[in-house]
């Protein structure tokens, strides 16, 4: 069948069309269901680090929302300074677009985590069941073996011990890195301190086994066949609770508390 | 009737997009670690296939051969990411972990293969009913190699502890090399040896550079 230029462009364009109807309305009318499952993606995450909902735990979303806000508060701290941005609203803050904005964000000082640039402002969420606090969750990220870890780490109310921690996306090997998921491991991390008494980052993942926390405060085991993902999470600890990360906001903590 | 049960039938077993034209690969080596995502990755693909196959055949009459391949391209694409964004809505996690393995659907040789192959041809009834059969055809596999690679990779099914591995304090190892890609290159070789031995007729004589020209031999042209 031999068809014109003219029919050939028409039809072209025809099926251009009725396509991208399609996809518009499927895209227009599904927007508002994808956006709430961002904002409760985040809010679950921050609640299993919290201590405050179990993984996988089956709960729908409103009851999400309903322990998010009942016992945690989000707030936008200026990271260089660590204090609080004064005038933002921490509920329409988006995370993703100022750390992606050249505006909104600075160059990481060379680090071993590979971060290549840092917020401006950040979001950290004060967990505070009954009106007292309990642990402040920060954002963590920095390179593993094969891709970039994403996580939180819960720092308890003295400033120091750490109460959880938890990647939510990464690219580790099932079973070896990917074990960064196992609760097991996660739960050797709780009672652990992440600074010392000066306030300097301490924490490491060591190969092979660490002590009680007691006794061995500032080390966790590693991850067995995964050395490469053990060491990414140290430095990327180092990077994030360090100078260049939430170093300063952790330190005014402390001294506004006097501990 | 028995057209229709042809097209839905013969390619869950007769005529495997995976096991026989080996189509699809690419994407059967990506989603199958868990059952989970290996079953809604099969959901999608048999809802696109249905559809652009479909669509193709409604206007078959109409498209012009010169841009038949990008009309199909351009139907598959638009479906795509009609899925994608309903998985995004409604099955977020999910989603997340299929990552971009649903939007390499567009690139998924089954669906553009059954478009210019069958539905290129054939009523639009008829074309449905064979994207809904090479979709099955290829969650068959999928599924099938995602039970292996999630009991022996974890030692679970769908998601359900059945061996307990050793770092949770049970008897069984994992076995690594299952969570791993090639794994699923192995299992689908199993997969076909097994299905030729069944039906021997699938198997391919012996391969030679012209059988590609010859008449018959469609099935090896990727």
């Amino acid at each position: 069948m031999e068809h014109s230029s003219r029919y050939i462009v028409l039809f072209a364009a025809a099926v251009c069309g009725v396509c991208s109807i399609f996809v518009a309305t499927a895209a227009v009318t599904l927007k508002d269901r994808q956006e709430a499952n961002k904002l409760l993606d985040v809010q679950k995450k921050v609640l299993v680090v919290a201590g405050l909902m179990q993984e996988g735990e089956d709960i729908d979303g409103p009851e999400v929302t309903l322990r998010f806000d009942e016992n945690i508060t989000a707030k936008v701290v200026d990271v260089a300074s660590g204090e609080y941005a004064a005038g933002v609203d921490a509920v329409s803050f988006d995370q993703i677009a100022v750390a992606a904005d050249l505006a909104t964000s600075t160059e990481a000082p060379t680090n071993r985590a590979r971060v290549r640039r840092v917020p401006n402002q950040a979001l950290v969420y004060h967990v505070a069941p009954g009106g007292e606090l309990r642990s402040i969750v920060l954002p963590i990220e920095g390179a593993g073996l094969w891709g970039t870890l994403y996580g939180f780490i819960a720092i308890g109310a003295d400033g120091r011990t750490i109460d959880g921690i938890a990647f939510y996306q990464h690219k580790e090997t099932p079973g070896l890195g990917g074990e960064v998921d196992n609760p097991r491991w996660k739960a050797l991390w709780k009672g652990r301190k992440a600074f010392d008494e000066k306030g300097d980052v301490r924490i490491t993942v060591k190969k092979g086994m660490a002590g009680s926390p007691e006794t061995d405060p500032y080390r966790v085991d590693g991850l067995s066949g995964a050395t490469i993902t053990s060491r990414s999470v140290t430095n990327l600890l180092a990077f994030w609770l360090g100078d260049a990360g939430f170093g300063p906001y952790m330190d005014r903590y402390r001294i506004e508390r006097g501990i | 009737m028995s057209k229709e049960r042809d097209a839905l039938l013969d390619p869950l077993f007769n005529n495997n997009p995976i096991a026989l034209q080996v189509l699809g690969i690419c994407s059967a080596l990506a989603v199958t670690t868990k059952m989970d995502t290996a079953f809604v990755m099969s959901l999608a693909v048999i809802f696109v296939t249905a559809f652009s196959n479909l669509a193709v055949s409604l206007i078959r009459n109409w498209i012009p051969s010169s841009i038949r391949i990008i009309v199909q391209l351009t139907i598959i694409a638009s479906l795509v990411i009609i899925t994608d964004q309903v998985l995004k809505a409604f099955v977020y996690d999910i989603s997340k972990q299929l990552s971009v393995f649903v939007g390499l659907i567009i690139t998924n040789c089954i669906v553009m293969g059954r478009a210019e192959a069958f539905a290129m041809q054939n009523k639009p009834s008829l074309s449905f009913i064979d994207g809904i059969g090479n979709g099955v055809g290829y969650g068959l596999v999928l599924m099938a190699v995602a039970f292996m690679r999630e009991l022996f990779g974890t030692g679970k099914v769908w998601g359900i502890t059945v061996l307990h591995p050793v770092n949770e304090g049970g008897w069984y190892v994992p076995n690594g090399l299952m969570v791993l890609a090639p794994a699923a290159f192995l299992l689908i070789g199993c997969f076909i040896w097994a299905i030729r031995s069944w039906k021997t007729e699938q198997v391919e004589e012996e391969f030679h550079v012209g059988a590609l020209l010859e008449l018959g031999h469609e099935s090896h042209v990727r």
